[in-house]
C-alpha cells in the first residue's frame, strides 16, 4: 500500500496513538505536544531574562545601592536579556509554539508534514537553550557585548565574557538556527502543501499568514547570522581576521589585521531587521484573529491584510542599514535606506487602520484576549511612530544610542508582541487545556501590565530626547547634561519595572491554577469560526480530526453574517446549512 | 471542493489557479517542496559566505595572493595553474550527470541501475573530497594557515579554508545521504513505499552542491 504521511491521512488509514508516556509526552512527534514543549522552555528562559531586566533596572534606578551588580554584570545582563527576549523567547514562542500548535489545526491537517524532523527541531532548540545557560557558568561569565555582539569588542579583552561567554553564545545561536531551520521548513511546507480540502490560501486565517511569512523570513535571514557566528568564532578561536582590523588593545598590538567590523554589522542587521518582523508578523496575524473574533466582525480588508504582510516581508530585506546610520555610510545609501524604511511604514499603517476599522462599531466583547489585542494597537502605534522618526538619517543620528531607541524598540517589538503572546495564550488556553482561565485574574494581569509598561517606556522617550545614552551602567552627576530629572525618571521607571515583573506571577499562577480548577471550556467557548475550534475533541487528540478530515467552505471571518441563524459560521459549515461531519460539540446551533 | 473548476485555465491564469488551489500550491511531493525551500535557505548561507569573502578581500590592506600561482600543480617540471581544481570541477560536474541518470532510471523503477548510478555519484563525490583533502594538505605544507600565509593577505587562507571546508562538508554529507538512499533503492524500500521521489530529492541536493561549487570556483579561484 502506498505510504501516506500522517498530515494527510484520511479514514482509510488507521491512526495509532502513541501509547507509552515517553512517546506521548516527551519524545513526541505530535505537533501539539511539541508546541507546548517549545512554549514551556521559551517561557522558562524568558523568565531568566525578565529577572535580569529587573536587576538592571535596580542598578539604574538606585545606583550605588546594589553593590553586587558590577559594571561587568550589568553588561552581561543587558546582553543576555536582549538576546533571550528576541530569539529564545519571542521567536521560539511564536514559531515553535504558536506555529506548531496553530498551523495544522487551523489548516485542517493532522500534523506537520515531517513530524520526526519537527520533534528534532524542539530538541535542538532545547540544546541551544542549555548551551546558552551553560554560558552563564563558564569562566568569565556570559558575554557582555550587547545583543548586537559587535566585534571587535565582543571578542577582545575588556568586554566581559570575551573568551568563553561569547563562544557559548555563538554556538547556542548556531544550534538555534539549525533547530529553527528544521521547524521552519516544516511550517512553510505544511502551509504550502498540506491544507485540507477547500482551504485555499485566501481562506487561511491571518494567524497562519503571519506565521507562514515569518517562517520564510527566518529561513532567509538566519543564514546571515549563522555565517557571522561562524566567522566570529573563527576570529576568536582560530585567529582569523574577518571582522578584526589592526587593533591595539591595552597597549598591545594584536595579531589581527585587515578585517572589516562593518561586514559584521551588515550581516547582523541583514538578519536583525527581518528578525524584528519574524516577531512582528505572527503578532500581526494573531492579533487580527483576536480582534475579529472578539468584536464579532469580519476582519476589515482581508486581502489587503494579506498583501500588507507579504509586502512588509519583502521590504524588510532592504532596510537593514537604518540600524547603521551612525556607523557612517555614503549619503546616497543613507537616502536609499531611509526611503525604504519610510515605505515599509505604509503597509504597516494599512494594517493598523484595518484593525481599528475591524472593531469600529463591532460588537466588542472586552474579554481578556480582546483587552490584550486592543492594548497591542496602542503600543504598536506608539512604537511605529517613533520608528518613523528614527528612519530619517538626520533625526536618527542624534537619537541613536540614546534611550529614545530603547523606548522605540521596546514599544514595537518588546511590549507589542508580548501583549499578543498573552492575548493568544488566553485565547487558545481553553482549546489547549479544555478549561477556562480565571477571568478576573486575567483582567488584573492585563491592566497592570498594560499601564505598567507605559509607566516604564513613556519616560524613556523623554530621557532619549534629553540625550541620555543607552547601555550605561550609571549616570553620575559629573556628566553635566544629565539633569536631576533623569534620576527621578529612572527611579520611577525602575519601580514600575519591578511592579510589572511581579505582576507576571499572577499570569503564571492563573495558567497553573486554571489547569486544575478552571471551568470546563467546551469545544468553542469564543464561538469562533476557524477550524481549530471545530475539532471533535477538546483538547484535540492525536491526529486532530478523528476519522474524517474537515472540508472548508468559506473564509475564517464569517461573523454576524446577515440572515445567518448564529452570529458566526464555522469555516467547515457547508453552504446548504447541514451539520459538518465529525463534529459533536463545536456549535450549539 | 465541489466548486472547483474541472479544467485548468491556460497560461498565467493556470499558474494563479494552481497556486491558489486548496490542499497544495505546487503539484510536487512534500519532500521535494521542502528540499527546494531548504536549498533556497542554503543559497543565502553560501551567498553570505561569498559576500563576506569579497568584503574582506576589499578591506584587507595586504595584496591578495594570485590564485593561479597558489593553486598550481607542477607536472613534469612545468607549473600548470589550477590543474587540480579543473579536475575537481570536472569530477563534480560528471557526478551531476550520473545523478541525473539515476533519477531518470528511478522514474522507470529500475532498481539496479538507479542504485548503481547513485553509488557512482557518491564515489565521484568521495573522489572530490579526497582531492580537496590533498589540496588542503599541499597548501598547509606550503605554510598556508587560516590566520596567515606566506603569499599575502591573511584573509586568503581564512576564506579559503572556511568556504571550501563548508562546501566540503556539504559534499561529504551528500555522499552519506546518497549512499543511504542508494542502499534503500537496492533493498526495495522505495518499491514498497510506492514512489522513488526520494531519489529525485537527493538529486536536487546534489545538483545544488555542484552548482555552489561552480560559484566558489568562479569567485575564489578564477578571480
Ligand atoms: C514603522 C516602522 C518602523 C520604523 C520606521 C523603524 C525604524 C527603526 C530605526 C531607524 C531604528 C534604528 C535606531 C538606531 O539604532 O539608531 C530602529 C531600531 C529598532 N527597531 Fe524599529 N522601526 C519600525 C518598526 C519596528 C518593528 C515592527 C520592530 C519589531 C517588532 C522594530 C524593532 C526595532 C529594534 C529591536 C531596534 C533596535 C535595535 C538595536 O539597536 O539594538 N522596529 N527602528
Ligand atoms: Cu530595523
Amino acid at each position: 500500500m502506498a505510504y501516506v504521511a500522517i498530515a494527510d491521512r484520511d479514514h482509510e488509514h488507521e491512526l495509532h496513538d502513541p501509547q507509552s508516556f515517553i512517546r506521548k509526552y516527551i519524545w513526541s512527534q505530535d505537533h501539539k505536544v511539541i508546541a507546548i514543549q517549545y512554549a514551556v522552555v521559551a517561557i522558562a528562559i524568558g523568565l531568566v531574562a525578565l529577572v535580569m531586566s529587573v536587576l538592571m533596572r535596580l542598578q539604574l534606578g538606585f545606583p550605588d545601592t546594589f553593590k553586587l551588580i558590577t559594571p561587568d554584570h550589568y553588561y552581561q545582563f543587558i546582553t543576555m536579556h536582549g538576546m533571550i527576549m528576541v530569539i529564545y523567547l519571542l521567536t521560539a514562542l511564536f514559531l515553535g509554539g504558536f506555529g506548531n500548535y496553530l498551523i495544522p489545526l487551523m489548516l485542517g491537517s493532522r500534523d506537520m508534514v515531517f513530524p520526526y524532523m519537527n520533534m528534532l527541531s524542539f530538541w535542538f532548540y532545547l540544546l541551544a537553550v542549555l548551551v546558552l545557560v551553560a554560558g552563564l557558568f563558564v569562566p568569565g561569565g556570559p558575554t557582555g557585548a550587547g545583543w548586537t555582539l559587535y566585534p571587535p569588542q565582543a571578542i577582545l579583552p575588556g568586554t566581559p565574557g570575551a573568551t568563553w561567554g561569547i563562544i557559548c553564545m555563538l554556538a547556542s545561536l548556531a544550534i538555534f538556527i539549525v533547530a529553527f531551520t528544521m521547524g521552519g521548513l516544516n511550517y512553510v511546507t505544511t502551509v504550502l502543501q498540506a491544507r485540507c480540502r477547500g482551504m485555499t490560501f485566501m481562506r487561511m486565517p491571518l494567524s497562519v499568514w503571519g506565521i507562514f511569512s515569518a517562517s520564510i523570513l527566518g529561513l532567509l535571514a538566519f543564514p546571515a547570522l549563522f555565517v557571522s557566528a561562524i566567522m566570529m568564532t573563527l576570529d576568536s578561536v582560530v585567529g582569523t581576521s574577518f571582522f578584526l582590523p589592526a587593533v591595539s588593545s591595552m597597549g598591545e598590538n594584536l595579531k589581527h589585521s585587515g578585517g572589516s567590523p562593518l561586514l559584521f554589522q551588515h550581516l547582523f542587521w541583514f538578519f536583525g531587521h527581518p528578525e524584528v518582523y519574524i516577531v512582528a508578523l505572527p503578532a500581526f496575524g494573531i492579533v487580527s484573529d483576536l480582534l475579529s473574533t472578539h468584536a464579532r466582525r469580519n476582519i476589515f480588508g482581508y486581502r489587503m491584510m494579506v498583501w500588507a504582510i507579504l509586502a512588509i516581508a519583502c521590504l524588510s530585506f532592504v532596510v537593514w542599514a537604518h540600524h547603521m546610520y551612525i556607523s557612517g555610510m555614503n549619503p546616497y545609501f543613507g537616502f536609499f535606506f531611509a526611503t525604504t524604511t519610510l515605505i515599509i511604514a505604509v503597509p504597516t499603517a494599512i494594517k493598523v487602520y484595518n484593525w481599528v476599522l475591524t472593531i469600529w462599531r463591532g460588537d466588542v466583547h472586552l474579554t481578556v484576549p480582546m483587552l490584550f489585542a486592543i492594548g497591542f494597537i496602542f503600543t504598536f502605534v506608539n512604537g511605529g511612530l517613533t520608528g518613523l522618526f528614527l528612519g530619517n538619517v538626520t533625526v536618527d543620528v542624534p537619537l541613536s544610542g540614546t534611550y529614545f531607541v530603547v523606548a522605540h524598540f521596546h514599544m514595537v517589538m518588546g511590549v507589542s508582541p508580548i501583549l499578543v503572546v498573552f492575548g493568544a495564550i488566553y485565547h487558545w488556553y481553553p482549546k489547549i487545556t479544555g478549561r477556562m482561565f480565571d477571568e478576573r485574574l486575567g483582567k488584573i494581569h492585563f491592566w497592570a501590565t498594560f499601564l505598567g509598561t507605559y509607566a516604564i517606556y513613556l519616560p524613556m522617550h523623554y530621557l532619549g530626547i534629553l540625550g541620555v545614552p543607552r547601555r550605561y551602567y550609571a549616570y553620575s552627576d559629573s556628566i553635566d547634561f544629565i539633569s536631576p530629572s533623569v534620576h527621578i525618571a529612572n527611579e520611577w521607571i525602575s519601580i514600575s519595572a519591578v511592579f510589572v515583573a511581579a505582576v507576571q506571577l499572577i499570569f503564571l499562577f492563573n495558567l497553573v491554577w486554571s489547569y486544575f480548577h478552571g471551568k470546563p471550556a467546551g469545544g468553542n467557548p469564543w464561538r469562533a469560526t476557524s477550524l481549530e475550534w471545530q475539532t471533535p475533541d477538546t483538547p484535540p487528540k492525536h491526529g486532530n480530526w478523528g476519522k474524517d478530515l474537515p472540508v472548508v467552505h468559506r473564509w475564517a471571518y464569517d461573523y454576524n453574517v446577515p440572515g445567518a441563524p448564529n452570529d458566526f459560521i464555522p469555516q467547515n459549515q457547508p453552504p446548504d446549512g447541514s451539520v459538518p461531519a465529525g463534529r459533536d460539540h463545536g456549535v450549539k446551533a | 471542493m465541489s466548486q472547483q473548476p474541472m479544467t485548468m485555465p491556460e497560461g498565467l491564469g493556470g499558474v494563479t489557479a494552481d497556486w491558489s488551489a486548496d490542499k497544495q500550491a505546487f503539484p510536487v511531493p512534500w519532500g521535494k517542496a521542502m528540499m527546494w525551500i531548504f536549498l533556497l535557505s542554503d543559497t543565502f548561507i553560501f551567498s553570505c559566505f561569498l559576500t563576506g569573502y569579497m568584503n574582506v578581500r576589499m578591506s584587507t590592506t595586504v595584496p591578495w595572493p594570485n590564485p593561479s600561482e597558489v593553486f598550481a600543480l607542477t607536472v613534469a617540471g612545468k607549473s600548470i595553474p589550477l590543474l587540480l581544481i579543473a579536475i575537481m570541477t570536472m569530477v563534480l560536474i560528471t557526478s551531476s550527470g550520473t545523478m541525473a541518470m539515476a533519477v531518470n532510471f528511478g522514474y522507470r523503477r529500475d532498481r539496479k541501475r538507479t542504485a548503481m548510478l547513485m553509488f557512482a555519484t557518491a564515489a565521484l563525490g568521495l573522489t572530490f573530497v579526497g582531492m580537496q583533502a590533498f589540496e588542503w594538505t599541499k597548501l598547509i605544507m606550503e605554510g598556508v594557515r587560516p590566520w596567515g600565509n606566506p603569499f599575502g593577505a591573511a584573509q586568503f587562507g581564512s576564506a579559503f579554508f572556511m568556504i571550501t571546508g563548508f562546501h566540503g562538508l556539504h559534499v561529504s554529507g551528500g555522499v552519506i545521504y546518497l549512499t543511504v538512499v542508494a542502499i534503500r533503492v537496492l533493498n526495495g524500500f522505495y518499491d514498497r513505499k510506492g514512489t522513488y521521489e526520494t531519489v529525485e530529492v537527493a538529486g536536487l541536493y546534489w545538483h545544488f552542491v555542484d552548482l555552489v561549487w561552480v560559484f566558489i570556483f568562479a569567485f575564489f579561484y578564477l578571480w
